[in-house]
């Protein structure tokens, strides 16, 4: 506790930077999920490929990745950008079936009685499609969320500023109660976060309640 | 572009495969994978199944692995470096620890899949509740279990270069190692000696997954998407 009240500056900061870092590769991820996820979706040709390459990524260790990115994109190795940029690989890889799978679930009458009353293409994809496939594509957006605030600290070995540094200087000085305060603002700020996803989702999107409720009575 | 050319060098240079060098790193990380695959299994999967074979106390299992996705693998490694010291009982301790969770509830996603009038036909026809288990259920999640097995065997994979920061262990010493001595030609060639281990597991275990022996129902396919 005294470790903490002594470096409460440090933390906050720290927190700041880990948190602008997530939201920038979810972020990222999301808007380079949806239209691949709906390309995939609609046609099936590239949806088989590009679901198994993603998956194949996703099979990545982040720690190699972390050192490989870099070295082909001449990013410096210690810049923020690079771990955005591997955050975001993760982040597609499993958006992109979320979004798959939020497409398919949308209901064809929907769908057709949005053509019947004038919708185009466009119009019907942002204000049916989208909408109605938005439950799931969140749900995954809430995986990514917490696996990202987690996965932000593996920065730190390589150098890069997080709630992760904690670990890193933790360890090198002997001191637990700074790896201890690293881990719990770490679970702390992904449960946060996820449950404010989940709220301001339910809040959004009403119409989640109903998916949830016919998945739990299909009979197992 | 030069960086990949020097990590190449590096791979292909006969000095990286002499004793103590690559073979024998490759050799540590798979042994250190299996040894905690291995122990995090014998945990992890029979309590897994049993939740699922009870069907009760599902949501508790799916809330908990998805609350340890928030948990901080290189915290959970140095903290336990911190209490356990240098060795190996702090990383295998660990990683144990944090596949754990995935573990179970892939199996208990495998069990709860399957349709409920199965095992009660089994009962019907008078097999015992270990029967059940062992001779209809255990089978039918058989895919999603391996499936299971297959994330997990990834996720120690990755975890263990992470444990090359707190002990001398596997191929993620060369990155470890690389940083502190900035040779960059060695941290990348290790990266990509990691990165191909991990993807040959995986597709060994997608050829062991086209086995016949992992037929299932049609339900079970279904849910094992959604599940992992």
């Amino acid at each position: 506790m005294n470790w903490l009240q002594q470096n409460i500056a440090l933390v906050a900061e720290l927190t700041v930077i880990h948190l602008a870092i997530t939201i920038a590769a979810v972020f990222l991820s999301l808007l380079l999920a949806v239209p691949i996820g709906r390309l995939a979706y609609r046609w099936k040709w590239v949806g088989g490929p590009t679901v198994a390459v993603l998956a194949v990524l996703y099979a990545v260790p982040s720690l190699p990745l972390l050192i490989i990115v870099p070295a082909v994109t001449g990013t410096p190795l210690r810049s923020p950008l690079n771990l955005v940029m591997v955050l975001t690989i993760y982040g597609v890889a499993v958006l992109v079936r979320s979004v798959v799978d939020g497409f398919v679930a949308v209901p064809v009458s929907p769908r057709t009685a949005a053509t019947a009353v004038g919708y185009s293409g466009w119009a019907r994809f942002w204000v049916v499609e989208l909408p109605l496939a938005a439950p799931i594509i969140i749900a995954g957006l809430r995986v990514v969320l917490v696996s990202t605030i987690s996965l932000v600290t593996i920065g730190s070995i390589i150098g890069i500023r997080s709630l992760g540094t904690f670990f890193t200087d933790g360890f090198q000085r002997g001191i637990v109660a700074e790896v201890a305060t690293g881990v719990v603002v770490t679970v702390t700020l992904a449960l946060l976060l996820d449950q404010l996803c989940a709220v301001a989702a339910r809040r959004a999107l009403p119409w989640t309640v109903p998916t949830e409720r016919r998945r739990r009575s299909v009979p197992q | 572009m030069n960086l990949l050319a020097e990590a190449w060098a590096w791979l292909t240079d006969p000095a990286s495969w002499t004793d103590g060098g690559i073979p024998e790193r490759i050799a540590q990380h798979l042994a250190v994978t299996f040894v905690v695959v291995v122990i995090a299994a014998v945990i992890a999967l029979p309590a897994g199944i049993a939740v699922g074979h009870r069907r009760r106390g599902g949501g508790w299992v799916v809330a908990t692995s998805g609350a340890a996705r928030a948990i901080p693998t290189l915290g959970v490694l140095t903290l336990f470096a911190l209490w356990l010291g240098i060795g190996l009982v702090a990383p295998v301790l660990a990683l144990v620890l944090l596949a754990i969770p995935p573990l179970i509830a892939g199996a208990y996603a495998g069990v709860a899949a399957i349709d409920h009038s199965i095992p009660e036909a089994a009962r019907a026809i008078g097999m015992s509740e270990a029967q059940i288990v062992g001779r209809v259920e255990v089978p039918l999640a058989a895919r999603t279990i391996v499936g299971g097995l297959r994330s997990a065997t990834l996720q120690v994979i990755a975890t263990a270069t992470l444990a090359a920061y707190i002990s001398d262990t596997g191929l993620g010493r060369y990155i470890i190692g690389g940083l502190k001595s900035r040779d960059y030609a060695e941290m990348i060639g290790g990266s990509v000696l990691v990165v191909a281990l991990a993807l040959i597991l995986d597709a060994a275990f997608a050829l062991a997954l086209r086995l016949r022996i992992f037929r299932t129902t049609t339900s079970a396919r279904h849910h094992e998407r959604t599940a992992l």
